[in-house]
């Protein structure tokens, strides 16, 4: 049975439907899928016995003959599922591109002749294959336009490197106005920013939260708010994935019993959620989330990596979407790589959050600043996306990322494939379950001239593989038409239509705008 | 299974309760007088064992107190969190950052102020180069800005595959690897090998990004006094002697020595050849951070292992970042196959992570470019650092520290005046007092309460291939003049 959440305002917090679904696995594919990881155990163990036995030709790379006696720097077995699991599909990954990553995108073609273990550049490139892998959702990714130009400008003025740090002689001017501007963009007090996402979270997060503290973790969070709390040296506990009742258990019990052993009441609870779970494709319940936050006193950090610029009428993210206020959220944390087509992560919040984080961060102490032309696209993005640049591209990329959504999602579903997460969501996870299918569905959909990515172990549980589609404003109706003809195609030929609920095919209707008429800009 | 409520049980017993019930059901279920002796005799015991466990004592295994639930509300509204930051006061020496208006280059403008530019990493000059920008220029008019992917899902570009192969033949290694933020380079290569219960090995002036990498790994960790190996061979010793104790452990325990080539806490030089000496003896992998001397040290710039022959294969890993002397954005690690391959997996800052923009792997592939066109560059810098050093001395009431021909020293004050704050403050009135006379300077900046031995405050001085002689003079007399006036 399906596990399909529909709110309609039931609560009162919704002023929108809010309708996510993670089917269940079926029983067959779930048993067949254990029986497929334990053919390909068997065969690896039966792999690594003919290689130790040097039967079969041995590609792993050795230790060096003088370090022979040293402890082994890999336990056997940690490399076990790298060796051969992942060494056999190894393919459908880092696949290198020759182009912009834009809505299509040249590949870089490589064969192999010994079953993956080293490629070969045949000199040739597949080119023009859509992409449905780089998370480039508003379409910024261009080396043409205006960002471009601006950014080429800025290379030229100020170069490519900076050789310092924020606190000593990296602050440039340049960062100073992208900051204020990323204020304004959120709606917060004040921003600052930093050259890596990934560091943004593992750096700040400790500077948050420390000893006496507590975490309160979502099961399925990103690796760097993972790293940044284990860093931060706090308690660290973890609730189910977007499951409001698990919260509210949890800081019922934390404040009711304080600390474990000593009973002391905690100095600070500490929410961490994302905007969007990449590998879910489900968005968070703001609304709740900030009525517990509010009524319990905890604090809320929400990573918007994927949301922002992706969600809301204005692109402003997820708390745009639902119409709430950014002030209750009390650190607004996001990336510039995903709808900005630029790096880096940023921050924002109180001015007094964000003062603390310029003198204690740890990013802003010892890491170099950012790159100034990158400091420009996002400027230049930015403003785009807020209408300040005098048009309205940034709107009509906005919304044509919804509407492409929206019709991707309802047509992947139409088709019969199971697909995880929030029907608003530009992310789409559609389930493969067999790991011999993972394989498979890469090379299908490339053979076809469209570039997809598929997750396995360890990123996913184990039986839960799957291709993970990112729409893109820069995608047209056609490509997006051309697309899931081949989905269906290969989706026949590899049997991963799932779904026992067949939704009838709607008459096409245009995209109803009036959906977001009833939220105040 | 909620139809057996026994009170105060654990979670974890009453799965295991209902598990024995249900056995036991399952064998009454199957109960027939024509069974076997012995069968009768186990259900018989089985039935008496869950006899006894229906009635036996229960036992709280977590102190809960039954609050009534107006207890708990009332706890809920009283409980006051703390502030999520604590207030920062508006004269904090790290609050105001000055603020750089144009390119960071040797002629820099510094709040409003034309300097000279002696505190941005620009060992090579190639900030500025002409060159360097016109390929960022052409690899943004090819390839746009941003990446939009991590290098597993199509953020890998022929460029990266080409700075990879690059930086690995220039460095005579096997392989080499980018990351995109230098600090996350070291920070993701540690903990990528050594895990919980492995024994690292570091130096106590080891630089943060180290510090965190050590954090993240969860392994032991045993600081040696900076720079020396003896007390380095004592450690070395004691953990023999550990070992001897739990021989089946050691098999399995891996152990690191952690350095830097050229350290950025004290500008000087970590002794590679008799570190090397150590690890054959005690059977440690080295790894090797040389931020400051890739670029620097040795005849072409390859860094520590050149300045002191090492063979580069005697050390496991070399981890360095490109933002100093190669002057782009981003980080490497470079060694065998063997080492380096597994960070393609577990490299945390590699795999969950966008790959570095495609302009600034071009525009440090055009910086090893001239590199390796112009290896005199590097006796022209080390001919600079020894000016700079020289020139420094005798400064009253400073101390120089670095070695001479480390193109980033510190002026240190001769004798502390007791206090950290006072000292800082003395120490930033000689930064304004030079920018006001057009050198550009600045403090070191650490995390006070986050260093694990905090360095003694003092003024970094970076040495440029860019700066002439006059440049030199000038700004040794300025630092003169200002430390006359203001160290009384």
């Amino acid at each position: 049975d399906a596990q399909h959440t529909s709110y309609n305002g039931g609560l009162g917090l919704y002023n929108r439907p809010f309708n996510e679904s993670f089917e269940e696995t079926p029983l067959l594919v779930a048993v067949l899928t254990y029986m497929g990881y334990g053919i390909l155990t068997i065969f690896g163990y039966l792999r690594d016995f003919l290689r130790d036995w040097k039967i079969e030709r041995c590609h792993i790379a050795r230790e060096r003959e003088e370090q022979r006696d040293f402890v082994p720097l890999y336990q056997d077995f940690e490399n076990f599922y790298t060796r051969n699991l992942y060494m056999r599909i190894r393919d459908s990954w880092n696949r290198p591109i020759c182009s912009v990553p834009g809505a299509k995108v040249d590949l870089v073609e490589r064969v192999s002749h010994d079953y993956n273990w080293t490629f070969d550049y045949t000199g040739r490139v597949v080119g023009g294959v859509i992409n449905m892998g780089s998370y480039n959702y508003l379409g910024f990714a261009e080396n043409t336009g205006y960002c471009a130009e601006a950014a080429a400008e800025v290379t030229m003025k100020y170069g490519v490197g900076v050789a310092s740090t924020r606190q000593e002689m990296g602050n440039l001017d340049r960062h100073e106005e992208m900051e204020a501007l990323v204020a304004k963009f959120l709606g917060v007090e004040s921003a600052i920013a930093f050259g890596m996402g990934f560091a943004t979270n593992s750096m700040n997060i400790p500077a948050l939260s420390g000893k006496g503290c507590l975490i309160l973790s979502d099961e399925l969070n990103h690796a760097s708010l993972v790293l940044g709390a284990r860093l931060s040296g706090s308690t660290i506990r973890v609730f189910k994935h977007n499951n409001m009742q698990s919260l509210e258990k949890m800081l019922r019990d934390a404040i009711v019993h304080g600390q474990p052993r000593t009973h002391r009441p905690w100095k600070k609870i500490l929410i961490l959620v994302e905007g969007i779970y990449s590998m879910e494709g489900s968005i968070v319940r703001l609304p709740e989330v900030i009525a517990l936050k509010k009524r319990f006193g905890a604090y809320l950090y929400l990573d918007e990596a994927h949301s922002i610029g992706a969600l809301g009428p204005a692109g402003r993210g997820v708390v745009d979407y639902f119409g709430l206020d950014p002030r209750d959220v009390d650190v607004m944390m996001g990336t510039f790589t995903k709808s900005f087509g630029a790096a880096g992560g940023y921050i924002g919040g109180r001015r007094e959050l964000i003062d603390y984080l310029r003198v204690h961060s740890h990013s802003a102490v010892y890491a170099t600043s950012m790159s100034p032309p990158v400091v420009e696209q996002i400027i230049t993005s930015m403003k785009c996306i807020m209408g300040e640049d005098g048009t309205t591209l940034g709107r009509e990329r906005v919304k044509r990322l919804a509407e492409n959504t929206v019709y991707f999602r309802r047509k992947m579903t139409e088709m019969g494939f199971i697909i995880y997460g929030n029907s608003d969501s530009p992310v789409v996870p559609m389930m493969l379950y067999l790991p011999a299918k993972i394989g498979a569905f890469g090379r299908e959909m490339l053979k076809r001239n469209i570039g997809v990515v598929v997750v396995g172990f360890p990123a996913t549980p184990i039986i839960e593989s799957r291709a993970r589609f990112c729409i893109s404003a820069a995608h047209t109706k056609d490509m997006l038409d051309t697309a899931l003809c081949v989905i269906s195609e290969v989706g026949d030929l590899l049997q991963v239509k799932y779904s026992r609920h067949r939704r009838l095919p709607s008459l096409d209707r245009a995209f109803d705008h009036s959906i977001y008429d009833e939220i105040q800009d | 299974m909620a139809w057996v409520e026994v009170p105060g049980q654990e979670k974890v017993l009453k799965p295991l309760l209902n598990t024995v019930i249900i056995l036991g059901l399952i064998k009454c279920a199957n109960f027939s007088p024509q069974a076997p002796a012995y069968h009768l005799i186990l259900e018989g015991i089985l039935i008496l064992w869950i006899v006894r466990l229906l009635f036996s004592k229960t036992y709280k295994l977590q102190e809960r107190s039954d609050l009534t639930e107006k207890e708990k509300e009332d706890l809920i509204e009283e409980w006051q969190p703390e502030p999520l930051v604590p207030p920062v006061s508006k004269d904090h020496p790290s609050m105001n950052y000055d603020i750089v208006s144009g390119p960071p280059s040797h002629n820099i403008v510094v709040n409003g102020k034309q300097c000279i530019n002696f505190a941005s990493f620009n060992f090579l000059g190639l900030l500025d180069n002409e060159r360097v920008k016109q390929k960022a220029l052409a690899s943004l008019k090819k390839y746009g800005v941003g990446t939009c992917g991590p290098r597993g899902f199509y953020g890998t570009f022929d460029v990266h595959l080409e700075l990879e192969d690059r930086l690995a033949k220039f460095m005579r290694t096997e392989e080499a690897i980018i990351y995109s933020y230098g600090f996350a380079t070291i920070a993701s290569a540690i903990p990528a090998y050594s895990k919980r219960g492995d024994i690292v090995f570091v130096d106590e002036a080891a630089c943060f990004s180290i510090q965190k990498g050590l954090q993240a790994s969860r392994s032991f960790i045993k600081y040696f006094k900076h720079n020396d190996m003896e007390d380095l061979e004592r450690l070395l010793k004691e953990q023999e002697i550990e070992d001897q104790k739990n021989p089946r452990k050691a098999r399995v325990t891996r152990r690191f020595v952690v350095v830097e080539g050229l350290y950025i806490n004290t500008a000087d030089v970590c002794p590679l050849p008799a570190l090397v000496k150590l690890k054959y003896k005690y059977k440690v992998r080295i790894f090797l951070e040389e931020s400051m001397s890739f670029g620097v040290l040795g005849e072409h710039g390859r860094g520590v292992t050149e300045h002191f022959g090492v063979n580069i294969d005697d050390i496991d890993l070399i981890s360095a970042n490109m933002e100093n002397a190669v002057a782009s954005i981003g980080g490497f690690c470079c060694g065998r196959s063997f080492v380096i391959d597994h960070q393609r997996l577990s490299g945390q800052g590699y795999c969950f992570s966008a790959s570095l923009p495609p302009m600034l792997a071009a525009a440090a592939i055009e910086a090893l470019n001239i590199m390796e066109e112009d290896p005199d560059i590097f006796s022209v810098l080390r001919e600079k650092c020894e000016q700079v050093h020289k020139a420094l001395q005798g400064t009253p009431g400073m101390k120089v520290l670095g070695e001479s021909y480390a193109p980033a020293l510190h002026l240190q004050l001769e004798s502390s005046s007791g206090s950290r704050e006072t000292d800082v403050r003395m120490l930033r009135r000689i930064v304004d007092y030079c920018l006001e006379k057009q050198i550009a300077l600045t403090l070191a900046r650490y995390l006070d309460k986050e260093e694990r031995f905090l360095p003694p405050p003092s003024i970094r001085v970076v040495v440029t291939v860019e700066q002439t002689k006059e440049d030199i003079d000038r700004a040794a007399s300025c630092i003169r003049e200002a430390a006359l006036s203001i160290l009384k």
